[in-house]
């Protein structure tokens, strides 16, 4: 019994009971409801076994939708925890390990994964390639990514969630002040999901710079793609540091070393430090394929190329290295000098210049422009005023002096989550709806499409901008209450209503998805918004080889110049295809890297090093494993091509 | 026969070599621990640069112009995180 008493949850309350039901239940229903269907065989080899990189990222996109909406109940209940003085829903214990899993899951298994279905999904179309450089590599990244998102999420009901917030600095979060296995969850289903994100970088770049088709320039990319290139050179370069960081961490908590300790020569800030080389880099991961994405459907609706191209691409190059220049801006006030504080403060305000220079070349690109509001087309244009809110508030907190009466309250809670909802969860609920008729063959409803944006956009400023004046006012974030007082409660009640309304348009979007699968028409052909890059040359759906005949390409435009100007696409006679095959070895590696995973966080070496070995072993396998792929032949392909193309019109 | 001799495969292994027994001199000699690190960093990054251009062959190939720019990119990220946490962590404290 003394065994099993260490998976208990330290800390429990009736909402954890209720969820651990819940996530039974869950279970049981999912289990039970594919044997009914019998489609554990269409499972295995359509999905888990999958090399495909739509297929792989329209896993990334279930996940994402996962754990936005596991992030958005957290999110709702501190919002209602803080909506009146002195509330008892949720206790102080339970109220840090809200906030400590509401970051970490919507920075790092939501929008993560949400990008990561973008990249995956919209590269190869979008540079005319069959798939990915590395197929497999690709799978065993999304596995890896799946199973650290679910050791972390198991730690809710499993030992005790991190308390430590998700920044999880040390001392707080070393054995002396976390004393559950919480932040043990926190250190190795990161690691393990983060190995997934560098792997996945290393895919794309090369994917990227060796795939793209004939004729398709670095300079004639389209922006999406460019933005996608930039991001994963900067995952490229600063996960490692997240990797070290991670397994220092790990060793601290595990096996008594002292990086991170108060005393024994240990640096309690290195952490932070080193949490924020990466840290920073991250935040520019996230945005830049979002502001990738606006490109896209900026340029799609307002019937305009985009204006700026290549000061597009070289304010994203100077973002990638000034990213890792602005790192300390995060702790103005841990102590350092004048000296570097006013370095990284000129740093951080000289970023907002290539940001600028973005936003400017779209607001050319609208200009003059025919605009047409779709759904897309409204959530970049709300974007656009929102964002750079969000943007100005940031300039008004790099400011090192000035930082000292912002830092840790709730004006910097209002900032990160001014440009992240409408930078980068607009710019993935609008990619969605624009690239849902390419994935799924209808498109959702416009109506409940711009409800949604509006009812997101009214709730998403009544929940934030409140945030600005009670945190100028001294409402310290993380604070799991307040007293009457201090005069914060309406404005954390506009906020909780606001919090509310935002999860109303969420609830719409998922009613919209409903009501699109029933009511849409099938009837769109392959190009329904009128686009201009070359995803939307191909069929809908996508034949697995992706285009019969590679294209060939002579501008940025490749797509609209074929539709306009009569540039041929498509030369040349279809030959068979060369694909790779299925592979279950990603998965069942992965499934072992849980297994590791969920060993290590709890100490239990033997099982933690008989998984250690099968890992091994199945690198191994995979050295010495000839595999050399498998071809479409020609009639194969035509029959594909004559059954597709009788949708087109 | 002169083509078909690696020459300079051969002499970077023994040049390898070389920054290998240099290397060592900062183990078995008696020395202060600030030269012995020097010595140490810098027959790493020489010996690094070496295996890089020599037996990865990352200049040999029509990539080289990538190849390139990314090693520079990740010397010049390296540095600014090296240096910049040496500035945080310790010079400016």
């Amino acid at each position: 019994m003394d065994f099993f008493n260490r998976f208990a949850v330290p800390h429990p309350s009736f909402l954890i009971y209720g969820a651990m039901v819940s996530i039974a239940i869950a279970m049981i229903a999912v289990v039970v409801g594919i044997t009914y269907f019998k489609k554990w065989g269409y499972l295995w080899r359509e999905w888990l076994t999958t090399v495909d990189h739509k297929r792989i990222g329209i896993m990334y996109l279930i996940v994402a939708l996962l754990m936005l909406f596991r992030g958005g109940v957290d999110a709702i209940m501190m919002r209602y925890q803080l909506s009146m003085p002195d509330n008892t829903f949720l206790d102080s214990q339970h109220y840090n390990e809200v906030f400590t899993t509401h970051g970490i899951v919507m920075i790092l298994f939501m929008a993560m994964p949400f990008i990561t279905f973008f990249f995956n999904y919209l590269i190869p179309l979008q540079i005319g390639a069959r798939d990915v450089a590395f197929p497999r590599l690709n799978a065993l990244s999304f596995w890896l990514f799946f199973m650290g998102a679910m050791l972390f999420n198991m730690s809710f009901v499993v030992g005790g969630s991190p308390d430590s917030g998700w920044t999880s600095y040390f001392p707080l979060a070393g054995n002396e002040f976390s004393t559950s296995v919480g932040t043990n969850y926190y250190m190795i289903a990161i690691q393990i999901a983060g190995m997934g994100t560098l792997m996945t970088g290393i895919n794309f770049i090369t994917t990227i710079l060796k795939m793209r088709a004939p004729g398709m320039k670095l300079m004639k990319m389209p922006m999406f793609t460019w933005s996608a290139f930039i991001a994963n050179v900067i995952v490229v370069f600063a996960f490692p540091v997240l990797t070290v960081l991670l397994a220092m961490g790990t060793m601290d908590r595990l096996f008594g070393t002292n990086f991170f300790t108060t005393d024994n020569g240990g640096m309690d800030m290195l952490w932070a430090n080193l949490f924020w080389v990466w840290g920073h880099p991250e935040v520019y991961i996230l945005i830049l394929p979002a502001f990738g994405l606006y490109s896209e459907i900026i340029s799609t609706f307002a019937r305009r190329n985009l204006y700026g191209y290549k000061s597009m691409v070289a304010s994203m190059v100077v973002i990638s290295i000034f990213s890792f220049l602005v790192w300390a801006h995060h702790f103005f006030t841990m102590g350092q000098g004048p000296l570097t504080n006013s370095i990284f403060s000129i740093t951080t305000m000289a970023i907002a210049v290539p940001t600028g220079v973005k936003i400017f070349n779209w607001l050319f690109t609208l200009w003059k422009g025919k605009i047409v509001f779709t759904t897309p087309m409204l959530y970049s244009i709300l974007f656009i005023p929102l964002f750079t809110l969000g943007g100005v508030t940031g300039v008004m907190l790099a400011m090192s002096a000035a930082d000292y009466q912002y830092h840790n309250t709730m004006f910097l809670v209002a900032h990160f989550h001014n440009v992240i909802i409408p930078g980068v969860v607009y710019a993935m609920i609008a990619g969605l709806t624009f690239y849902w008729p390419k994935m799924f063959g209808f498109m959702l409803n416009e109506k409940l499409g711009k409800w949604t944006a509006w009812l997101l956009s009214v709730g998403f400023v009544l929940a934030f901008i409140p945030m600005y004046i009670t945190g100028l006012d001294g409402q310290a974030r993380r604070m799991y209450t307040y007293s009457e007082s201090t005069g914060f409660s309406t404005l954390n009640m506009v906020s909780f209503i606001g919090a509310a309304i935002m999860a109303v348009a969420f609830a719409l979007l998922v009613y919209n998805i409903y009501y699109s699968i029933r009511y849409a028409s099938r009837d769109i052909g392959s190009d329904p918004w009128d686009a201009r890059s070359l995803e939307w040359a191909t069929h809908t759906p996508v034949p697995e080889y992706n285009f019969a005949i590679i294209p060939e390409v002579a501008s940025t435009e490749a797509f609209w110049d074929s539709k306009k100007k009569g540039h041929e696409l498509f030369k040349g006679k279809i030959e068979k295809i060369h694909m790779p095959n299925n592979s279950p070895l990603p998965f069942i590696m992965s499934c072992i890297f849980f297994v590791f995973g969920f060993s290590m966080v709890f100490s239990i070496w033997p099982v933690a090093i008989i998984a250690l070995i099968g890992i091994l072993a199945c690198l191994t396998y995979r050295s010495f494993e000839k595999d050399h792929g498998r071809y479409i032949s020609v009639e194969e392909i035509e029959e594909t091509e004559a059954k597709l193309r009788g949708a087109k019109k | 026969m002169k083509e078909l001799f690696p020459l300079k495969q051969v002499m970077g292994f023994v040049f390898s070599l070389v920054l290998t027994a240099v290397a060592l001199i900062a183990y078995f000699t008696d020395m202060s621990f600030s030269l012995g690190m020097t010595i140490l960093l810098l027959t790493a990054f020489i010996q690094a640069g070496l295996q890089i251009v020599v037996f990865m062959h990352a200049g040999e190939t029509n990539d080289k112009k990538s190849i390139y720019t990314n090693i520079y990119y990740g010397v010049l990220i390296a540095l600014i995180t090296i240096f910049g946490t040496l500035l945080v962590m310790v010079w400016d404290m």
